[in-house]
């Protein structure tokens, strides 16, 4: 009889595109899991499903235990068991454990650093102890993982810096005032980018908020659904001085702001900073207006740059979180051996080891 | 063994852990990892418990507060920048304060420990018993500690001013407290130096009123120009005419002034009343 093995297999969006990822996700996760009961030599197993990924992690009695879980896969979903073939990753062992770890510690995200990641295998997790199909190899390998995904995150730049438009203009508003409990925010125009914008201000603390649109009708829309008041578009100069950052996404042809505005609105409040985000194309904002004191200005490329940089310096701790990892995946692997090669305790529910689970 | 120290000895080992903080600090900078203030923070507290017990043993022998010459100055006006910092540091959220703070600490106690010629002479009684004497002169050097603090947190406010309108964020730029907070943290420094700087002028005029002929002008002079710049800043600073980069700036300038006004400070020493003990070069 062979020896007890840890696997993972499953797609990503390495080498699944968008539009096989789609017919990738799992609509019912409890259907597909009466599907695996009868899986023989299946002790342990965890689902981790996103948008970016499905990955099955489990421990088999052989190699065939993961062939039935991919068949089992692919008959659920109705793929062809040849394309998935072609996509999937499968990796067993220590390689296993190391795709684990790097995952959650958001190395192999599609955003690299991602935080998000995080949560959904604490989730998965959670979800394979409720239904009683983690066993003591996949308590010990998950719990690593946290562990692990939080020393790298602690102590590596992985994930230091926002790498999206809205992210990175939320965290330049940070700079300037701190908390943004208090920061009265003006969103100028409708746009999808600047309701974005908005909806990051707001998950960072920012209460008030007001929306002003040349489209009133879509701006009070889009102020009940941010929770926020409105301003009339044709006020927004007077009103200026009544908010410490702007963020501008129309789809005017000309500036909508002024640097004489903004100019006359510093007059009004000279001592607090006035944080201005310029997301339209053309601009909504007179460039000069960056040159006002205590005026701070940012136009999309400006926070592109910035989102780029934050994320090719993440990209330059790869290889050292990597190298963490690795020696993380073999400590844990040799305790891992250990205990499989002692043999792995029955299965809950299961009677004995080596007998078809109930994942 | 410890019983051994002297003064300039306990001063040095304050020194050398003010330097550590710096050290500290610089390596986390040059790695770009943040600074961890709670070392920083433990270094700086324990370089202050030794300044204590080195300004002590200096107070003891010189029979009042150490301020009679250059080096005790400079070492006063260090132990003044760094008790604010241990005492409310920490509310700042800024291990990049306590990084500067190192800084200040061990340029201002290593520049004095280094320059043998600004202790050569040891003053003793230098207040004659006075206590108010002694208070004007504890709180106007004080005071310039705290100016000291301020110009620290000026520089701060310059770096993320920098950064900000040059559009550099990330790096050691990502360490910085933001703009806001330091603008309002400089201006309660700057409060805090004029009021103490106010009272110490308040108690010596009491004093001299009395004797007119002992007050040395170069140091009156200097000292009311000090105190009348930091007033007009702050004045200037709540009617809104100096404000984010020219107030930073002129933060610096005052606490410039405020070293440069020491000289008049340490030059105004009476050798005739004061009782001077010429001594070697330590």
């Amino acid at each position: 009889m062979s020896e007890p093995r840890l696997f993972v297999i499953g797609a990503t969006h390495h080498n699944a595109p968008l539009e096989v990822r789609e017919r990738l996700v799992l609509e019912s996760e409890s259907a597909l899991r009466g599907d695996l009961a009868a899986v023989p030599g299946l002790l342990e197993l965890a689902v981790l499903c996103t948008c970016n990924r499905v990955e099955f992690y489990g421990v088999g009695t052989d190699e065939g235990a993961l062939d039935h879980v991919q068949s089992a896969y692919c008959a659920r979903q109705n793929f062809d068991p040849a394309e998935f073939e072609r996509i999937r990753i499968r990796l067993t062992g220590r390689e296993a454990a190391l795709h684990l770890f790097e995952v959650a510690s958001g190395l192999d995200s599609q955003l690299v650093g991602e935080n998000e990641i995080f949560g959904q295998v604490k989730e998965a997790y959670a979800a394979a102890q409720a239904c009683g199909t983690a066993g003591a190899v996949l308590n010990r390998v998950f719990q690593k993982a946290f562990q692990a995904a939080k020393h790298v995150r602690t102590h590596t730049g992985i994930a230091s810096g926002r790498v999206s438009v809205a992210n990175v203009a939320v965290e330049l508003a940070a700079n300037i005032f701190g908390s943004l409990a208090g920061a009265r925010v003006l969103i100028l125009g409708t746009g999808e980018i600047g309701e974005g914008t908005a909806r990051a201000f707001k998950s960072r603390g920012a209460a008030d908020l007001a929306v002003a649109g040349r489209t009133p009708e879509r701006a009070a829309e889009l102020a009940t659904g941010l929770g926020a008041a409105t301003v009339h578009f044709d006020e927004r100069d007077s009103r200026l001085a009544d908010f410490d950052i702007v963020v501008c996404s129309t789809a005017a042809p000309a500036a909508v702001l002024s640097a004489a505005a903004i100019a006359r609105a510093m007059r009004a409040r000279p001592a607090r900073p006035l944080l201005v985000i310029d997301l339209a194309l053309p601009r909504d904002v007179e460039a000069s207006a960056g040159d006002l004191q205590n005026v701070f200005l940012y136009n999309l490329d400006d926070l592109a740059k910035i989102a780029e940089a934050n994320r090719a310096a993440r990209e330059d701790e790869i290889a050292r979180c990597r190298a963490l990892l690795a020696e993380r995946a073999d400590g844990l692997w040799g305790s891992v051996q250990r205990h499989l090669a002692s043999g792995p305790a029955p299965h809950p529910g299961t009677g004995a080891a080596g007998q078809a689970t109930a994942p | 063994m410890f019983a051994d120290l002297s003064d300039r000895q306990w001063l040095w080992c304050a020194a050398g852990f003010y330097t550590a903080g710096l050290i500290l600090g610089t390596v986390s900078l040059l790695r770009g990892q943040r600074t961890s203030g709670v070392l920083i923070y433990g270094a700086i507290v324990a370089g202050y418990i030794l300044q204590n017990v080195g300004l002590a043993i200096r107070g003891h022998a010189t029979g009042g507060c150490p301020l009679g010459n250059r080096f005790e100055i400079f070492q006063f006006t260090a132990w003044s920048a760094i008790t604010l910092y241990v005492a409310v540091g920490v509310t700042f959220r800024s291990s990049v304060l306590g990084y500067f703070t190192s800084c200040l600490g061990a340029a201002l106690t290593i520049l004095s420990l280094s320059i043998p010629s600004w202790d050569a002479v040891r003053r003793t009684h230098i207040f004659g018993g006075n206590p108010w004497i002694e208070l004007h002169a504890a709180l106007a050097i004080f005071s310039y500690g705290v100016f000291g603090l301020l110009a620290l947190t000026s520089g701060l406010f310059l770096l993320r001013h920098f950064s900000l309108k040059s559009k550099r964020l990330g790096g050691w730029f990502s360490f910085l407290p933001s703009i806001l907070d330091l603008d309002h943290i400089e201006v309660r420094l700057l409060g805090a130096g004029v009021a103490l700087l106010t009272l110490a002028l308040a108690f010596g005029t009491v004093y001299w009123s009395r004797d007119t002929a002992t007050v040395n002008h170069a140091k009156l002079v200097a000292t009311l120009a000090v105190w009348a710049a930091s007033a007009a800043a702050l004045g200037l600073r709540a009617m809104g005419r100096l404000l984010a980069r020219r107030f930073a700036w002129a933060c610096l300038a005052l606490f410039a002034a405020a070293l440069l006004s020491l000289k008049a400070v340490d030059d105004s020493r009476h050798p005739a009343t004061a009782e001077a003990q010429e001594r070697g070069a330590p």
